[in-house]
């Protein structure tokens, strides 16, 4: 439906994309921060609520579509990758957004998320890791680390944690980022470039769960700590962290270590980063640095342009509606050998 | 060759109907063969139907009972709805195929084989202790013709340089202009379709012309076939009409329905056998708009089917019985989201894994029942190849008329068998029409779950101003369909689900019989045995029985006066290829005494042994 013939809409405001249902998180769950910043960056992409569909799985941070004044579609577990793959296909004017967890993308709907990643469609994807599993009381998930004491896991976890962003680069992600929850510029800076990239953004956003994982991040969000704990990446520039800015990270063969500026180390010694390489080999170190050996990578690890999805197979559409003409029900029935009773 | 020309031309018998089979190893071209055979029998005029049977494994090891393939072929002067109970002439390429087919044909029936693969190595693979073609164990019970098709085929092809094997390929062609002789069938059509299929090798067309004449001419002169037989064409209605298996006509009927409805297709699919043909005629279709899907999974074959419904378009999925179960949860998310889909289920022989290339109808229950809650889909299912064009456009009339998701249920055995299609008058197909609700004037609030008076809710697309709501898995407000937990709103959304499904009976035809409207037994049938059924039930009413058939293309709802018709006969026989999950819901719904015949390995019903169940119930 076009809407050229309405009045240009007002500038738009955070309040404008928000729902009049109420939000229905645990008080002082990281979802909330997260939902206010997407609410603030959405209007700086020009894009009217009517034209954003937000979809989602099952958990708590897929409640998040009914807090939006967008349309949104609350799918089932795991699912929303394919949900979203569809509404895309079927209209490649929506700006589509799927919001995820770590039990919903990673472990009931790994399937779909890699294969929305590798097809590469436009649209976005925001990851939730608060590495537990909430709106089912606190078992373990995927990304729990090795060990995690949990209802499910009362003697330990005996499984071994995966990295979302180490799965989104394997499976040809083209845009990869991390961010999160409490600190509300860089989550909004990093959401604003994944709405800008042409492709599938995978974002992943570590997010505390007060209840049942409480203070899983707290080395990323307590003020003693985390200027150690954190590597802010930015294209072009080295690779430096810590309260002072006085380490970096260095390569050492294929390998990156954590050195001292200074003592012989400069700047120029260090790993500078490169989010637009060809290959994903950088991106994928990154995301393979780990707490407590290394600081936490946050920022925008890779972002490429590569082919689209959707626009590849609407091409094929436009391409044969070109060479053959609009199809005809007449020369569709009657193609093959016929033969006519008198 | 060496055989003697004839004096006198061959005695000609005319027949008013017959039954062929072609059978070999998989890679033998039986299915080619069996195709031009159908289509040659229809250009002529016949009526004909098909049942083509082949093994689940691409390539078992050549030459075993594994590996054989068959298709058979029932043309007739006369309308006909079966591929026939029984063969009149049986091509046997190998003796694992004699061995695995010779039970098809009737005693007396003409047995043409292939004497080259009577070898000792054939022997054993086929399991056969001395060489049927000599002990004389054949030649009591049929008409044996031994023709060593390999020798001539590589003669007739010599002069063009081909490999043996390539030579030997030829054999099939060879295989069909005999039986085309034997029935009097032109090759024109065999010959137009050698040189669009082949006509890059002009050397490999060469050959398989050559071997197609060389079976003609042999039949012409062998003295081993001294009558050809001549089967008229059968009065049709007039019309343009071409062959349609199952499975296109499903995958036309959805174009048609997109272009009938003004919704472009979008099919999203998982490869399965026997639904995937769907997906491969759909994916030709670029210039009709047709979007189609290969999904990672069955899941997110119908997930982004959803939503694709969700954002406008004539959202379907594809799949036989494993991937619907797997598709299940989704259904139900599709029946919460009250959103126009098609799920299509290409029935196959189950439980499990099962038989995935022979046909079963025992998903009936899987359709109307299996998904988690009170989780009412209409369920229609196509009764004939032809049938599945049509059950697609009633199937997306429900879908968007009541907002609901629809299963249609074909079979194997529809899927890849064939009839003559009488080409409909696209300008007298019937529109569908479809709303969407447009941009929202002075700021009415929009409520996604109101109601017309078909209890459908409105299908509001993203991209509309003002219209911009939320929609997903939890219980619906009525109306707002904001998300709510109250019980008595529960009670409401349930039974206003059930009722929305339910009176979808007030818009469907009444129920026909065929035969008396009251007697001695009604026998009520559903899916793809209908042409069984309604044969074996007209050969009695023709004896004068006190017979009647019903055939049941709604399922979910059934039609309204079903109930009473029920109850005016003295039986109701309910023949299945399944346990008797018709029955069970007959019975229950109806409270009728209903009796069932079950059959379960993977063939479709013959007429003689429904006839004879029939017979148990009349006198």
């Amino acid at each position: 439906m076009s809407t050229d013939a309405l009045p240009a809409l007002p500038v738009l405001k955070a309040t404008d994309f928000a729902s009049d249902q109420d939000v229905r998180w645990c008080p002082g769950c990281g979802d909330y921060s997260i939902l206010a910043q997407m609410k603030k960056m959405l209007p700086s992409l020009g894009i009217p609520p009517h034209k954003i569909v937000f979809v989602s799985g099952i958990g708590c941070s897929s409640r998040f579509p009914y807090y939006m004044s967008t349309y949104g579609v609350h799918s089932i577990h795991g699912r929303a990758p394919a949900v979203a793959t569809g509404v895309k296909v079927a209209n490649p004017e929506l700006s589509v957004w799927v919001i995820t967890g770590d039990g919903d993308a990673l472990s009931i709907g790994g399937n779909h998320l890699l294969h929305a990643i590798r097809r590469n469609l436009d649209m976005n994807i925001v990851l939730f890791n608060n590495q537990i599993y909430g709106l089912t009381k606190g078992q373990y998930s995927p990304t729990s680390p090795l060990g995690k004491v949990t209802k499910s896991t009362p003697f330990g976890s005996v499984d071994n944690p995966l990295s979302p962003l180490s799965v989104a680069i394997g499976a040809e992600a083209t845009f990869v980022a991390r961010s999160i929850d409490v600190h509300i510029k860089h989550l909004g800076d990093v959401l604003h470039r994944a709405a800008e990239h042409r492709g599938t953004s995978f974002v992943e956003v570590y997010q505390n769960c007060n209840i049942f994982n409480d203070k899983a991040f707290e080395y990323l969000t307590d003020r003693d700590t985390k200027a150690d704990a954190t590597l802010e990446v930015e294209h072009g520039k080295p690779m430096i962290f810590g309260k002072n800015r006085d380490k970096g990270i260095r390569l050492n063969g294929i390998t990156p270590e954590v050195v001292e500026l200074g003592k012989g180390i400069s700047e120029d010694d260090l790993l500078f980063h490169d989010e637009q390489l060809e290959e994903p080999t950088l991106a994928y170190l990154l995301s393979r640095m780990r707490h407590p050996e290394f600081p936490v990578p946050i920022g925008v690890l890779r972002s490429v342009e590569r082919p689209i999805f959707e626009e590849r197979l609407h091409a094929q559409i436009a391409d044969a509606v070109k060479k053959r003409g609009e199809g005809d029900l007449n020369e569709l029935f009657q193609a093959g050998e016929t033969w006519v009773v008198k | 060759m060496s055989t003697t020309t004839l004096e006198t031309p061959k005695k000609t018998v005319h027949l008013e109907s017959a039954t062929v089979r072609f059978c070999g190893d998989s890679g033998d071209g039986m299915q080619l063969a069996g195709t031009q055979l159908t289509t040659t029998s229809a250009i002529v005029g016949n009526d004909v139907a098909t049942f083509p049977d082949f093994p689940a494994e691409i390539r078992a090891p050549r030459g075993t009972l594994a590996g054989v393939s068959g298709f058979q072929i029932h043309f007739a002067a006369k309308e006909i709805f079966t591929p026939g109970d029984e063969v009149d002439a049986l091509v046997a390429m190998n003796p694992a195929a004699l061995k695995t087919n010779i039970d098809a044909l009737i005693p007396g029936g003409l047995l043409i084989v292939n004497t080259e693969a009577f070898d000792k190595k054939g022997l054993e693979q086929a399991h056969f202790a001395s060489n049927p073609l000599e002990d004389g164990s054949l030649d009591q019970k049929y008409k044996v013709i031994k023709v060593d098709m390999t020798k001539i085929t590589r003669e007739a092809v010599a002069a063009l340089g081909l490999s043996q094997k390539e030579a030997d390929r030829c054999r099939n062609f060879f295989a069909m202009g005999l039986v085309f002789w034997l029935y009097d069938r032109p090759l024109d059509p065999t010959l137009r379709y050698i040189e669009d299929k082949f006509g890059k090798r002009p050397d490999i067309a060469e050959a398989n012309r050559k071997a197609l004449n060389a079976g003609y001419n042999y039949g012409e002169t062998t003295e081993a076939m001294a009558v050809k037989y001549i089967v008229d064409s059968a009065h049709l209605p007039p019309g343009t009409y071409r062959s349609i298996v199952g499975n296109t006509a499903t995958a036309l009927g959805l174009v048609a329905a997109s272009k009938l409805s003004g919704h472009d297709v979008f099919y999203g699919t998982y490869p399965i056998t026997p639904a995937s043909d769907i997906l491969h005629e759909l994916a030709r279709f670029k210039n009709y708009r047709v979007m189609t899907f290969q999904a990672e999974d069955e899941i997110a074959a119908i997930t982004s089917s959803i939503g694709a419904s969700f954002a406008g378009k004539m959202g379907v999925t594809g799949s036989s019985g494993p991937g619907i179960a797997l598709k299940g949860e989704a259904m139900g998310l599709a029946v919460m989201l009250e959103l126009p889909l098609l799920v299509i289920n290409v029935q196959r022989g189950g439980p499990s894994t099962g038989l995935p290339t022979k046909t079963e109808q025992a998903d009936l229950l899987q359709a109307m029942c299996g998904r988690n809650g009170e989780c009412p889909m209409p369920v229609v299912a196509a009764q004939s190849p032809v049938d599945c064009f049509y059950i697609v456009l009633e199937a997306w009339k429900i879908a968007t008329r009541y907002m609901t998701p629809v299963i249609i249920l074909t079979d194997g055995y529809l899927a890849n068998g064939s009839e003559p299609w009488k080409i409909p008058d696209v300008s007298e197909l019937e529109t569908i029409e479809v709303k969407h609700p447009g941009p929202s004037v002075n700021g009415e609030p929009f409520m996604p779950y109101a109601r017309d008076e078909r209890l459908a809710r409105p299908w509001a697309l993203p991209g509309t101003p003002g219209l911009t709501h939320r929609v997903g898995g939890l219980e619906k407000q009525n109306i707002t369909g904001n998300v709510n937990y109250e019980a008595q709103n529960h009670q409401q959304m349930v039974d206003l689900r059930a009722k929305k499904v339910a009176d979808i009976a007030k818009e469907l035809p009444p129920q026909t019989v065929e035969g008396p409207d009251r007697g001695q037994l009604l026998v009520l049938s559903w899916g793809g045995t209908y042409g069984a059924c309604r044969t074996a039930a007209r050969n009695l009413i023709a004896q004068g029985k006190s017979v009647a058939h019903a055939h049941l293309r709604y399922l979910n709802p059934m039609p309204a006066n079903l109930g009473d018709l029920l109850t005016r006969y003295d039986h109701v026989l309910i023949p299945e290829l399944n346990k008797g999950q018709l029955r069970l819901l007959i019975r229950g719904t109806y409270l009728v005494d209903a009796k069932g015949f079950n059959k379960v390995q993977g063939k479709p019903f013959t007429v003689s042994e429904l006839m004879t169940e029939f017979n148990k119930y009349l006198n």
